[in-house]
């Protein structure tokens, strides 16, 4: 039996409360994310059961019981607040992922911090643009990630301390400090820094089609959202042994990652190493993983290995599989059905909505390719692009909106608050893509209603990558927009007139290629470099971006009496 | 000719992959996918170097982690696609 039971029963007859009731919150005044997530599994009797079992690339692997990451989070919060970090301030976690990533994050929230995970491969670009927005205050790190932190510092005025958790006898600069998390005395007892719901607990960036990433500001109420979709989507019960592969540097990886398995008392694995489809069965044989929760692009890249490769180890132990980050397509639903025995359920959600909004339920018939239904307690709709009113026909295309009030839901975009009520029409909150629903109530993803490009999931903005292949010295003009690929759902293509003096080769593209990757990060390098005599403009000058991503897709270019005159 | 190689490549991938400060070997067998030093969206751009250095084009499905996981890997799949080492 799945924990949610009958779907239809459950959205029929949902509060929120029952999450605050199994979770006992606000119990003593307690709010804190960090307190549910260890001090309370430990103080239910589950101290000495595994919280997190860890495996490096080199196949060495850590173990961390509940009573271990209450006090290593601790010990975490204490050093912080030695440190002279108040609550309030932005501490961001910089590093792989490593076991100090997971508990760090909790010792931050534990001293009422807020906690800024980044992405380990962003470039320095990527990195000054998020530190400078947020003006943090700490970064944890590690020697791997340091040297570009350092070499960004002096444009930082508000970063006080970087943290090294692996300095070991390496030497500090000025403004630096070592961690060692588990060589420092076990802190047994740390007073928890009383929160309300409402206090800010976790910030993650995002990007949009313009300007800056936005940092979508989450506060410790995201909690009572994220412990009941594990525990009604993952079907996340005592004895599961789970495994997110996500990155705590994105929103799945912390949400998923760290709150929701933990809340719920769960064991949950982590392989920090690259991706392999070969390593990641042999990982699921030998930590007996039952629950597994992964994304559309490894499902895919898994598929392309075979079932040969599938057969080679034994996955019997896994019970329920589930996805999130692009939508997953229909016959990767059919693929894993049987190389799995039982399909992946797709999850819808985003940043900014912290927890899951539309998904597939265990128990649920799952139709391959559909997003599923609404979560119980949300009220979710299709809107027109126009008027924002629900669209009433099944099978008509437009945004895919929430009334707001969900207890995940971002309270702001950092320090924008003009982006984050452009959010906001005739009451809903408008997520940015685009959606069907059919006759039974399923929804059906179509695409972004903007240019951000969508790779394995993760959204890059395509403004932040041509203001940095700008300041390449041989790019004059340039656009980068999504482009179709089998594996990534997108990949970035980018588009570049050069300056005089400069022509077109593949030494020059590969060059660029890599000054992306180095600025920004993997996920932004151009996988395709398109280079033009002239850009299309409109007559007033504007490089017409939707023309080329049209062109890429196959599509209609649409209206183009605009297009200046060449 | 083969240490040549393997050196060219070790160079270039601490070039490209390692950040400048780094003070981590790579040895031709060191793991470059699975230790995460070369991730699975750069390498596009390494996938690109070879082909570009060695005149060849590598199919996709030629083009795995496994493949590109060390030095001695990335040799072993050139020599299948003519590369005189």
């Amino acid at each position: 039996m799945s924990n949610i039971g009958s779907y239809e029963d459950r959205y029929k007859n949902f509060d929120w409360k029952i999450s605050e009731q199994e979770l006992e919150y606000g119990k003593d005044g307690q709010y804190n994310i960090g307190y549910y997530c260890s001090d309370r599994i430990c103080e239910k009797g589950l101290g000495s059961k595994p919280a997190l079992i860890w495996e490096g690339f080199t196949g060495e692997v850590k173990k961390y019981t509940y009573d271990d990451i209450r006090a290593y989070s601790n010990t975490t919060a204490k050093f912080l607040q030695d440190q002279g970090v108040k609550p309030g301030d932005r501490v961001c976690l910089f590093m792989d992922k490593i076991p100090e990533l997971y508990i760090c994050f909790l010792g931050i929230l534990k001293m009422g911090a807020i906690a800024q995970p980044l992405f380990s491969a962003f470039g320095e670009e990527s990195l000054i643009t998020r530190l400078d927005d947020a003006k943090t205050k700490a970064v944890l790190t590690t020697r791997k990630h340091a040297g570009k932190v350092r070499r960004i510092r002096k444009d930082l005025p508000e970063l006080a301390t970087i943290i090294i958790v692996d300095a070991d006898d390496k030497p500090l600069n000025a403004g630096e400090a070592a961690f060692a998390m588990e060589k420092l005395p076990r802190v047994e007892k740390f007073d928890i820094v009383k929160v309300t719901p409402e206090t800010a607990s976790v910030l993650h960036y995002t990007s949009g089609t313009t300007g800056k990433p936005k940092g979508a500001q989450h506060v410790h109420n995201s909690l009572v959202a994220q412990y009941i979709t594990a525990k009604w989507v993952l079907d996340l019960k005592a004895d599961d042994i789970y495994w997110c592969t996500a990155d705590p540097g994105w929103v799945t990886g912390t949400s998923y990652g760290i709150i929701g398995p933990w809340s719920n008392g769960v064991t949950q694995v982590v392989l920090d190493a690259g991706f392999s489809a070969q390593n990641w069965y042999a990982f699921i044989e030998r930590m007996k993983v039952t629950m597994w929760y992964s994304a559309p692009t490894a499902i895919r890249m898994l598929m392309k290995e075979g079932f040969d490769t599938v057969k080679k180890n034994d996955l019997s132990s896994l019970r329920h599989l589930a996805s999130v980050g692009e939508p997953l397509n229909a016959e990767a639903v059919i693929w894993s059905e049987k190389a799995f025995g039982q399909p992946f359920y797709d999850t819808f959600w985003q940043t900014e909505t912290g927890a899951m909004m539309i998904c597939n339920y265990p128990g649920m018939k799952v139709k391959p390719g559909s997003m599923g239904k609404p979560f119980p307690g949300i009220t979710a709709s299709v809107v027109n692009p126009k008027t924002y009113e629900p669209v009433d026909k099944p099978g008509t295309v437009g945004l895919i909106a929430f009334r707001p009030g969900w207890p995940s839901m971002m309270r702001a975009y950092w320090n924008n608050k003009e982006t984050y009520d452009g959010k906001f029409k005739n009451g809903w909150y408008l997520s940015g893509d685009r959606s069907s629903i059919d006759a039974d109530g399923y929804y059906w993803f179509v695409g972004r209603d903007d240019d951000v490009i969508n790779t394995a999931g993760h959204l890059v903005g395509p403004f932040e990558i041509e203001s940095a292949l700008l300041e390449h010295p041989a790019v004059a003009e340039s656009a980068a927009v999504g482009k179709p690929d089998p594996i990534n759902m997108e990949v970035v293509k980018a588009f570049i007139a050069l300056k005089p003096g400069f022509t077109p080769s593949s030494d020059l593209e590969m060059e660029i290629m890599n000054f992306i990757r180095k600025k920004l990060s993997p996920l932004a390098m151009p996988q395709e470099i398109e280079f033009m005599a002239s850009m299309p403009k409109t007559r007033s000058g504007k490089i017409m971006r939707r023309m080329l991503r049209a062109k890429e897709w196959g599509e209609e270019i649409g209206d183009i009496s605009t297009l200046e005159n060449d | 000719m083969s240490d040549e190689i393997k050196k060219m490549i070790i160079e270039y991938v601490k070039k490209e992959y390692l950040d400048e400060d780094s003070d981590q070997e790579v040895k031709e067998d060191t793991k470059l996918i699975s230790s995460g030093i070369v991730d699975s969206f750069s390498m596009v751009s390494l996938k690109t170097y070879l082909e570009k250095k060695f005149q060849i084009k590598l199919p996709d499905e030629d083009a795995t982690p496994e493949a590109f996981d060390s030095v001695n890997n990335i040799i072993e799949l050139i020599k299948r696609f003519g590369v005189q080492v």
